[in-house]
């Protein structure tokens, strides 16, 4: 049986491709584990995305629909419509966009528009884009909108310009002029304005604000090098409480790597880089930049109880990763080598000196409390073609009242030991088991998780798991969080359907978090790339 | 009101199967930017195998499965190279918080494929991915014949299958 192509080199009539994804859940009332009681008993959301192009010529549009938000996204994102759509043409020379789009400056410190449904995140900016490529390795872009809101758009306007220079590919001083030990060297330099109008009675707002940032790059064989510099004017706004300092981030990461092994160290500080097109935006609104947290993403469940959030307001911090593969065939490394990563990272705030209510000072390598700080170990083993194991063991220290806007529980000190085992049964059908124990002093105590995950064959898994909070100071409260469900896979798209009780907890994608309260209940989602 | 609720969700699960008769297959890659590891900007419909198949695969450094799946396909790369000549290209999907720690997670790990860097989610968002991994294996032509989403052991074999399919279909077809 040969794969027959469903509409073949249909260049012609052009290209059409979609993909959809829903979640819908049923709520139930458990007062034990505080899930409230959802008058809808159920709510789902949805969205499609459908992009057609032709040869130059790309549009796209997506449907979304809330009915209501699920837990833990937004209210404000209830109702439906069409909030993104936009039509492209690119060729080698230039790329307009009108509509909404997604854009990154550099390392996106002072812009960095971006969706992460998950999240209920999208910062998409509605308005128009162009792009050159000037010249072989010099790339401009130029962009004017206004950014997403929900079901609408935010007040104040954006503006914003980058340049990147390749200078290997500049061929102005001729082919080859850096030499060949020079390595790959790029340089870039973007600004940001943006426009809301003030008409405060009691301060004097800027209605104009701008950024810039200056950035560099340097590749040589397995060594690589980042630095960047951003710089913002005073924006006193709601979520840096009315600070009229400037804001100021630096970023330095240095990696070097070879076969078998891997290093990469970060550095950043950050003061006062809250950069939003609205001042009077919080949340997961608005923003204009991505200040990274720098530290390890967890995955693991019992890991994801203490996740750390950059303070945008203000952090200095570092980060060191090495990964080590020892080689196969020797007495650790077994017949398919072990791979190591031990992981680093520590967080302060700044120290600061207040001047009056709306300004202070801030040593440039001054360090404040600590906020946060992780050492995490990894080994991962292949011990035959059908065993596979891996085990974590953390430590940490997590200001919990920083991070989380608590009181009275300060830094504590999670620590946690995880082993993970997937082991294959026949060709198709193969049994993974997670265990992961995390002990606190404080807080909620001690917790420990089982999973077990059966594959059938390469559609049908079964996945079961209980997350038990034996060690909770308040003997009500130790409580057995169970799940069930299966998941269909079938080519691109996925079908899941799971009943059981949700923690309540912070779920978080790529350092940008939401809340998300305790649940009891019927879980459905379907993803699909059609 | 639980019937309802039960009601409204078997629907929907009826109506996203009907959606699966339609698919992406048959069409060539979009033409979008991504970064090679040394920074090189390179478009992803000229991303080739010389006229053999080639499996793209979309990760991130934090994506458990992806790392299961890459992982698999590592020990068993060489061995499907020398059968089928198959090239796998990963690209990750990994934002600035971890985008420069895919060349030493790459290195360290002894991956030898091509790879790749969508910081900005460009190729992501126009090859329609909305979760990871996700596979497409893609025949001589260029053209997309089979995706996979989401990683379980085992897995991988159906990737080589899809694979050999498309040789055995060249093959039917010479003369």
């Amino acid at each position: 049986m040969f794969v027959q192509p469903a509409f073949s080199q249909s260049s012609d009539n052009g290209i059409l491709r979609s993909d959809f994804q829903l979640d819908a859940q049923t709520y139930r009332q458990d007062s034990l584990i505080g899930a409230p009681n959802v008058r809808e008993k159920m709510l789902g959301q949805g969205f499609l995305n459908v992009l057609y192009s032709r040869g130059n010529f790309s549009a796209g549009v997506r449907y979304e629909g809330y009915f209501n938000p699920i837990q833990g996204i937004d209210l404000r994102y209830t109702g439906n419509g069409l909030p993104y759509r936009f039509a492209r043409f690119n060729n080698d020379m230039l790329d307009v966009t009108l509509g909404n789009f997604y854009e990154q400056f550099g390392s996106g410190m002072i812009l960095r528009t971006y969706e992460e449904r998950s999240l209920g995140f999208d910062n998409s900016v509605d308005g128009i884009r162009v792009k050159v490529n000037a010249a072989d390795g010099v790339t401009f872009t130029g962009l004017i909108g206004r950014q997403r809101s929900f079901f609408a758009l935010g007040p104040g306007i954006v503006r914003g310009g980058d340049v990147n220079v390749n200078l290997n590919q500049l061929t102005v001083f001729g082919e080859d002029w850096l030499g060949q030990d020079a390595g790959t060297i790029e340089l870039g330099a973007s600004v940001i304005s943006k426009f809301q109008t003030a008409n405060d009675p009691l301060y004097n707002l800027p209605e104009n604000v701008l950024a810039y940032s200056l950035r560099a790059s340097r590749q040589s064989g397995g060594f690589r090098t980042d630095i960047e510099y951003a710089y913002k004017y005073n924006d006193p706004g709601f979520t840096n409480n009315r600070s009229f300092n400037p804001g100021t981030g630096l970023f330095v990461s240095a990696a070097y790597s070879g076969k078998g092994y891997g290093l990469t160290l970060n550095f950043k500080r950050i003061d006062n880089m809250d950069f939003r097109s609205d001042r009077t935006a919080s949340l997961n609104n608005l923003n204009l930049n991505f200040l990274p947290p720098l530290t390890k993403v967890h995955t693991y469940r019992v890991l994801t109880l203490y996740p750390y959030a950059t303070q945008n307001n203000g952090e200095i911090g570092f980060q060191g990763e090495f990964v080590y593969t020892i080689p196969k065939n020797s007495f650790l490394g077994g017949d398919y080598g072990t791979t190591i990563t031990v992981n680093y990272a520590n967080i302060h705030a700044l120290d600061t000196t207040r001047i009056d209510e709306f300004t202070y000072t801030s040593q440039f390598f001054g360090r404040g409390k600590m906020l946060f700080q992780d050492l995490n170990i990894e080994i991962a083993k292949t011990w035959s073609k059908k065993l596979k194991t891996t085990f974590t063991f953390v430590n940490q220290s997590y200001d919990k009242d920083v991070i989380e806007g608590k009181l009275g529980y300060g830094l504590i000190h999670p620590w946690y030991v995880i082993g993970e085992a997937s082991y294959q049964l026949t060709p198709k059908s193969a049994i993974r088991m997670e265990l992961q124990h995390l002990f606190v002093r404080r807080d909620f105590g001690n917790w420990a998780f089982a999973l077990l995950e059966y594959t059938f064959n390469s559609h049908w898994y079964l996945t079961v798991f209980d997350e038990f909070n034996y060690g909770n100071y308040n003997p009500e409260q130790r409580i057995h969080y169970y799940s069930g469900g299966v998941t269909y896979v079938d080519s691109g798209t996925r079908l899941s359907l799971s009943y059981g009780r949700t923690r309540a907890g912070i779920l978080c994608v790529g350092g940008v978090c939401r809340v998300v309260p305790a649940s009891n209940g019927l879980t459905l989602a379907i993803t699909s790339t059609l | 009101m639980k019937f309802f609720s039960l009601t409204v969700i078997v629907a929907l699960v009826l109506f996203s199967n009907a959606a699966l008769a339609q698919s992406a297959k048959g069409t060539t890659l979009p033409s979008v930017k991504i970064k090679a590891l040394d920074g090189t900007v390179v478009n992803t419909s000229t991303l080739s195998n010389d006229g053999k198949p080639i499996i793209i695969d979309f990760w991130a450094t934090w994506c458990k499965p992806c790392i299961a799946e890459l992982q698999a396909i590592h020990a068993l790369y060489e061995e499907w190279q020398k059968e089928t000549g198959v090239k796998i290209i990963i690209i990750s999907i990994d934002d600035a918080r971890n985008s420069k720690k895919v060349l030493p997670f790459v290195n360290g790990r002894n991956w030898v494929f091509e790879a790749y860097i969508d910081e900005n989610a460009d190729f992501k968002r126009a090859m329609n991915v909305n979760e990871i991994p996700h596979s497409f294996v893609i025949n001589g032509k260029g053209e997309i014949v089979y995706q996979h989403k989401s990683y379980a052991p085992g897995d991988e074999a159906k990737l080589l299958e899809e694979v050999k399919k498309i040789l055995a279909e060249e093959q039917a077809k010479k003369p």
